[in-house]
């Protein structure tokens, strides 16, 4: 009873929280609430964690399905009616059919067939969903704490855009309640409400400032992830006519693959979509116009992780499929097309969004294989990208409120200008790609997982690319970043302490959770895999202990600088023989004085993003084309 | 697994040999050059001299770059001596090549600058292939670790011919030798004045250059790891491999950046692809 009531505080109360936040129209109460709830919030989802340690997968099957599962198919209408509405009032025509469609899929279901389904156990607890829980509570959380500082100054700088912030909270953590609901439920029905309320609830934060640009990015959100929605309606019509009436997650993974690889197909489908796969990568590029907490929420800890959680989740009927290889390889693809794309990106918010869907992308590649090490990888993916990811969000978010621009050349010196930020920046990229944070364990991780598997070295090949073009996006944006322009001012000023506050603590949590990942390994995802694959993959104890040394090496390096040394010759940089001053000026050949400015390299003629993107979505509309006929087919023959 | 005294004996006895190794590489280049050449032991006197001089810098955070440099491919040297995991030991490679990068972009010089991106592209180029053998050693003898697969009876080198083809490729590239050496170089003829050692001087440029020497001296115990089945052979390999790289330094002029990247991506992608597709077929599938 008391797991039960865990979990349904954990999706009720960010509901309560958001509707006091709607009606909280005072700075400081708005600030007191979100605090409050943030606070609460995180510490039930660590007590969850310490409550359910070591039980394995517990179901709760205390709430009955009646009539809970009429409310949510109101709800269900009614947002339908809403998108509906909207659709129309804004001549998007495809977002009303494929509202529609679903719909009308949706009531079928509810009047033919919801009498002859039956779920035991509608919410469950298990690692994995413990691990969902924790980055959502605490990432999550922390990003909304960073939001009151960062609207604040939003709107105090963007006087003619409405200032909606009740209402942005409240999304907000509406957003949180449906995500712990999703990580929650048994229920496939209700797996799919929640699905759809943050597909609502990006939808509602991304077209937040209401410009043009905005609404247009929005409702181009709206209708990849509703095509996502329309599959995953697909699937429950198909569990509910070939299924027996299953409709447990649990069932469903029991069930074998001859019932489960279909709807398990189309509902890998929705999760490509929500996880801005190629060829639907563009609505996530879109979703940047959103104030940058949005996007970090989005790309951390909701959203496109719930993408990938209902991939992983579903991944045992995955592996050693066709099916699951075509997913795979959907997910290689964009992790390398991805990566390319990011070099040629020179707004440092581009970078980030294509960074996440290469990321991704790398997860999906694992939950498509299947076996127990990839999905070890993919869940270790999942929560460093979690924390890398959101640190540099809200730091970018910081500079860009600073120096009024997001271009990766424009924050040339920020170590000078910003150092404490360009400090958490710094740590943000290492994260993302150098040993021995945790990212780079994960990709470890995932090409030993992949060598394992039949065809497999064409993953480790696609891998081995994708990597050394993470490389060098993330060396150069880092270069920028520390190089040293003496003559710079310090115009960091002071940081809201809610921002502050989110920052610090997200950077600590990238030293902590890459010192304790042997612990999250051997705690929490073993069991996990002993449950769901009977095996266990770790790194062995040596490995270990030497990504500890390096890590301490890393960590006590800068410390170095604390120690007083004598002064060293200081000369201008050397510039082919001219005088020049120390902030790099010299005279030109006429006499007018110039001064020297140094850019990246972004190899627009190699890593063009229409180029590469109009062949990702080809590429990848020919694999999903080819893995539903190759599903269909199985089916058809079995 | 982990044996920490060949760690100890490399941190000694590597930049000796490197060293070495350097002084004999520019003896062979000036008789190549119709030159007597220098004494064998000149890149010490080289070095020796770069410490007695003033250090002079752009800014202070250039020193510690180059410091974390030297640590970490040392680091990265005693891992791979010391019988490791190989991709860790690629890892940490990686992250000492990129300390080297961030120190050639904390001068805020355009000439390091330059060095600087085109050390990353160079990075970007020989990353894959360098992942791939790293992959293909495992393929052959089952272990990423650097003490079995030394240790095997397997004769990798017959296992994995294309992927030893590809890795002697981008050993050019590593060994910072032409026509690839194009973020910076040894030789007299530069293009973007020494690239990303532009700003180093004194002190700091001979720390850089003597991890140059660890870094040779590791590499070409990586050259060895194809042969480990019999260390005569291997020995032999690894000297017939570095003449090789001399006579190839000393008769290709230096290419553009573009074609190192083409050129090592495409034998990357397709050395690694037939090689490993017909291990995987020779092994019968899964491993």
């Amino acid at each position: 009873m008391q797991l039960a009531q865990l979990l349904i505080f954990l999706i009720l109360f960010p509901l309560i929280a958001a509707f006091f936040l709607f009606l909280a129209k005072k700075d400081m109460e708005r600030a007191l609430i979100v605090k409050l709830s943030a606070l609460a919030i995180a510490i039930v989802s660590v007590y969850l964690l310490i409550s359910t340690y070591n039980k394995g997968a517990l179901l709760v099957s205390v709430i009955p399905a009646e009539p809970t599962g009429i409310l949510m198919f109101i709800f269900e209408m009614l947002i339908a009616v809403f998108i509906l509405y909207l659709g129309i009032v804004h001549k998007k025509w495809l977002v009303v059919a494929l509202i529609l469609v679903q719909s009308v899929a949706m009531l079928w279901f509810e009047l033919v067939y919801a009498h002859s389904v039956h779920v035991q156990s509608n919410l469950f607890i298990d690692e994995f969903s413990n691990i969902m829980a924790l980055i959502i509570g605490i990432i999550g959380c922390l990003i909304c704490v960073y939001s009151l500082g960062y609207m604040k100054f939003f709107h105090e700088h963007h006087p003619e855009m409405p200032d909606r912030r009740p209402w942005f909270f409240a999304i907000l953590f509406v957003f949180l309640a449906a995500m712990f609901g999703l990580v929650f439920s048994n229920n496939i029905l209700w797996v799919y409400f929640f699905w759809e309320v943050t597909t609502l609830c990006s939808f509602l934060l991304i077209g937040y400032t209401k410009t043009e640009e905005a609404t247009t990015n929005a409702f181009n959100a709206l209708w990849m992830n509703l095509l996502g929605g329309v599959a995953f309606a697909g699937a429950i019509i198909y569990l509910a006519m070939f299924g027996n009436g299953i409709m447990g997650l649990d069932a469903l993974l029991a069930s074998g693959k001859v019932i489960a690889l279909i709807p398990a197909a189309l509902i890998g489908f929705a999760g490509l979509t929500k996880a801005a796969q190629l060829p639907f990568s563009s609505w996530l590029v879109g979703a940047m116009v959103a104030p940058t907490p949005v996007s970090a929420l989005l790309h951390s800890s909701t959203m496109v992780k719930a993408g990938v959680y209902i991939l992983v989740r579903l991944a045992p009927i995955f592996q050693a499929t066709f099916t699951g290889y075509m997913l795979a390889m959907v997910g290689a693809l964009t992790f390398l097309i991805a990566s390319g794309i990011a070099i040629s990106q020179s707004n440092a918010k581009r970078v980030l969004a294509y960074s996440t869907i290469a990321n991704l992308g790398l997860i999906v590649a694992c939950a498509g294989i299947g076996t127990y090490e990839a999905i070890w990888a993919a869940i270790l993916l999942i929560v460093f990208h979690a924390v890398s990811k959101s640190l540099l969000f809200l730091s970018v978010g910081t500079v860009e409120h600073r120096i009024k621009s997001r271009e990766i050349d424009d924050m040339n010196g920020l170590i000078v200008r910003m150092p404490k930020i360009a400090a958490m920046m710094v740590i943000g990229i290492a994260g993302m790609f150098l040993a021995p944070f945790g990212m780079l364990i994960s990709k470890w991780a995932a090409i030993r997982a992949f060598i394992d598997v039949p065809y497999g070295f064409l993953f480790v090949v696609i891998l081995a690319f994708g990597s050394a073009i993470t490389l060098f996006f993330w060396a150069k944006w880092m270069g920028k970043i520390i190089t040293v322009t003496s003559d710079s001012k310090n115009i960091e000023g002071e940081v809201d302490h809610s921002e502050w506050a989110a920052l610090v603590s997200l950077a600590g949590l990238s030293f902590i959770t890459t010192l304790v990942f042997p612990l999250l390994s051997t705690k929490l995802l073993e069991p996990f895999l002993m449950t769901n694959y009977g095996h266990v993959a770790q790194l062995s104890q040596d490995n270990i202990i030497i990504m500890i040394l390096m890590l301490l090496l890393l960590v006590i390096l800068p410390l170095s600088i604390l120690i007083p040394q004598r002064k060293h010759k200081h000369v201008a940089p050397y510039m082919g023989g001219r005088t020049t001053t120390h902030d790099m000026r010299f005279s030109g050949s006429l006499g007018v004085q110039k001064k020297t400015v140094l850019s990246n390299y972004y190899l627009h003629e190699y890593f063009g993003e229409t180029k590469l993107r109009t062949a990702g979505v080809w590429i990848c509309s020919a694999v999903i084309g080819v893995m539903f006929i190759a599903t269909v087919l199985r089916g058809v023959i079995l | 697994m982990i044996n920490i005294v060949w760690a100890i004996v490399f941190i000694l006895v590597a930049p000796v040999v490197g060293g070495l190794v350097a002084g004999i590489d520019r003896k062979i280049t000036a008789h190549m050059q119709g030159r007597v050449g220098p004494s064998i032991l000149q890149p010490f006197y080289d070095v020796g001299k770069l410490f007695e001089k003033e250090q002079t810098v752009v800014n202070e955070t250039q020193i510690f770059y180059a410091i974390c440099y030297v640590i970490f491919m040392i680091f990265t040297g005693a891992l791979f001596f010391a019988g490791g995991d190989l991709l860790l030991v690629v890892f940490a490679l990686t992250l000492a090549q990129i300390f080297l990068v961030l120190g050639a972009f904390a001068a805020n010089s355009p000439y390091s600058y330059v060095g600087a991106e085109r050390e990353l592209l160079q990075i970007m180029a020989y990353e894959p292939m360098v992942i791939l053998t790293a992959v293909g050693m495992f393929v052959a003898t089952k272990s990423f670790n650097v003490s079995d697969i030394a240790s095997s009876t397997t004769p990798v080198i017959l296992l994995i011919p294309g992927i030893f083809l590809g890795f002697l490729y981008v050993l050019t590239i590593k060994l910072r030798k032409s026509p690839f050496d194009i973020s910076t170089s040894h030789h007299a003829h530069q293009e973007i004045v020494k690239g990303v050692t532009t700003e180093f001087s004194g002190p700091s440029l001979g720390l850089i250059e003597i991890t140059h020497w660890y870094e040779t001296v590791f590499l070409l115990g990586f050259v060895y790891l194809f042969f480990g089945f019999n260390p005569l052979i291997g020995v032999v390999a690894v000297i017939i491999v570095y003449l090789l790289e001399i006579l190839i330094d000393n008769t290709n002029a230096r290419v553009k950046w573009q074609l190192v990247v083409k050129s090592s991506w495409l034998i990357a992608a397709i050395v690694g692809m037939v090689n490993l597709a017909a291990l995987y077929y020779l092994s019968g599938g899964v491993p």
